[in-house]
């Protein structure tokens, strides 16, 4: 079932120096229980479809429907991961990721179960009443994930979620955030510039254009299993090679 | 039997060295600084009349805790607190709206400037003819020398938050009031106990300055009347006991800041 449709979006911006047009003519649908990523050249206006989205920004021409409904402003229906986790320092790990329901007054006992079950089920367990300084990177990233799935969101926005940490670090979050995502049914968005980041999660990849950015090719590479498994799979680096070169022309 | 140290306790017990010395060397100073007045004016190298010394100053002291003392650093005392705590509250409140709307912000920018670089004192003999020569002068005097920096440096510390952090609210549906309330002003929590602490300094320049101006009481008024009939004593006396005041509010902002670092 389709969850998330783009239609016909385009999106021009305004600064001081001059007019940018971002975005023409963009379609795209997402089903549910769908990982999709999107990659292309930087500077292109990936994040910026993430800003649409999630209803903080409106497309200058066309529409996105979420769930069937049009968005035009943020209803809190999507959940936002960011380069950085962006955890309250003053908060311990719990109340962090109780902060959605919270801004949602949809804190209820039954929220908080749910949401200490999760904490729980991701091996978080023991850090509930511990405050984000005292856990590493990874975990902090886990604990992030926990706090955008807490209010059930309808659709997870990955934005370059991985970038941030180091190489090792990197790919057992990767590893986990897809077990996550995956086990509890989610549909996910992923933006990215790491090609093999997008073939190893996704399971379909959006190829933008330069900007104004528009989908120019989409790859569905049928590879199956956790990202590490898909990363040793013979036809990874096939993939790779078609998708690099179609990002770099 | 001498025991061996281990490298650990080693570095510690250095470092404990360390800070006894560094705190010998303090009282030191201090021992040295009175005891070399003292001496140089007991051997007429300096004419104590001018100078005051620290025996007279006991003296003083001695001959105001039996008079009045106690009047003169309660009312000092008090105008200094409502001084301090009107600005700060009154300067973030202010902060708070500016935040709050962009417009006025960049409406009232210019004005704020001004002001702040405008020497408080020269409001003086309007705050004296408004709020009349008594104690609301004295703490207009101390708010309005406070509140300015109060505001732009609680303003600067809102403005300063991770945009993303703001964005991530927004996702998840916050409204303007609950991006101030859940992370605005906990975010900027160490920023305004390092307003506190200014506010400490410049509330005791407002009430001084305000006392030198208006006041039959205080300890500004006491400094200013020993200067005019030429008691050096009571100046020094009374300088010195300023000092501690400002010392021991400095101290218990500290102790607040210690307490919320602890605590989160």
């Amino acid at each position: 079932m389709e969850i998330l449709k783009i239609e016909n979006v385009s999106l021009r911006y305004q600064t001081d120096e001059a007019e940018t047009e971002a975005l023409r003519d963009v379609n795209l649908t997402i089903d549910e229980g769908e990982f999709v990523a999107i990659i292309g050249p930087s500077g292109c206006g990936k994040t910026t479809i993430l800003t649409l989205i999630s209803g903080l920004m409106k497309p200058t021409a066309g529409t996105i429907y979420l769930d069937g409904k049009v968005i035009d402003k943020p209803v809190g229906d999507i959940g936002y991961m960011l380069q950085r986790d962006h955890l309250f320092a003053w908060r311990t790990i719990l109340s962090n990721a109780l902060l959605g329901l919270e801004l949602q007054k949809k804190k209820t006992p039954e929220t908080i179960e749910y949401t200490t079950a999760l904490i729980d089920k991701y091996g978080l367990g023991d850090f509930k009443k511990a405050y984000p300084r005292q856990l590493s990177g990874g975990m902090r990233q886990r604990a992030a994930l926990i706090r955008t799935l807490a209010y059930r969101p309808k659709i997870l926005l990955l934005d370059e979620p991985f970038s941030a940490l180091d190489y090792q670090t990197r790919l057992s979050v990767c590893d986990d955030v897809h077990n996550i995502i995956k086990s509890e049914k989610k549909t996910a968005l992923l933006v990215t510039h790491d090609i093999s980041e997008a073939i190893s999660l996704a399971d379909r990849i959006i190829v933008l254009s330069a900007r104004p950015a528009t989908v120019k090719s989409v790859y569905t590479p049928q590879i199956e299993g956790t990202p590490l498994r898909r990363r040793e799979h013979e036809s990874f680096s096939r993939w790779f090679d078609v998708i690099y070169k179609d990002v770099s022309t | 039997m001498k025991k061996t140290l281990t490298l650990r306790e080693k570095y510690l017990l250095d470092k404990r060295n360390q800070k006894i010395k560094i705190l010998a060397i303090q009282i030191a100073v201090l021992v040295i600084f009175f005891g070399l007045w003292e001496l140089l004016a007991q051997t007429e190298v300096i004419d104590s009349f001018v100078t005051s010394c620290p025996s007279r100053m006991i003296k003083t002291l001695k001959l105001l805790v039996r008079q009045d003392l106690f009047r003169h650093v309660g009312i000092t005392l008090l105008e200094c607190i409502c001084g301090f705590v009107i600005a700060t509250v009154l300067g973030t409140a202010i902060a708070v709206l500016l935040w709050w709307s962009k417009t006025l912000r960049r409406v009232l920018e210019p004005y704020i400037v001004v002001l702040n670089s405008l020497p408080k004192i020269a409001l003086g003999p309007v705050i004296i003819i408004w709020m009349g020569a008594g104690y609301q002068a004295i703490i207009m005097m101390t708010v309005l020398i406070c509140i300015i920096v109060t505001i732009m440096s609680v303003l600067a510390g809102f403005l300063e938050c991770d945009e993303d952090k703001i964005l991530l609210m927004r996702s998840m549906g916050a409204n303007k009031f609950q991006i101030l309330w859940k992370l605005i002003l906990p975010s900027s929590l160490p920023n305004l106990i390092s307003v506190l602490k200014i506010n400490v300094g410049l509330s005791w320049v407002g009430v001084i300055m305000g006392e030198y101006l208006v006041s039959s009481a205080g300890l500004g008024y006491l400094i200013i009347y020993g200067g005019q009939v030429f008691k050096l004593d009571l100046v020094m006396t009374s300088t010195l006991i300023l000092c501690l005041l400002a010392a021991l509010m400095y101290l218990s902002v500290a102790a607040v800041e210690r307490h919320l670092k602890r605590t989160r």
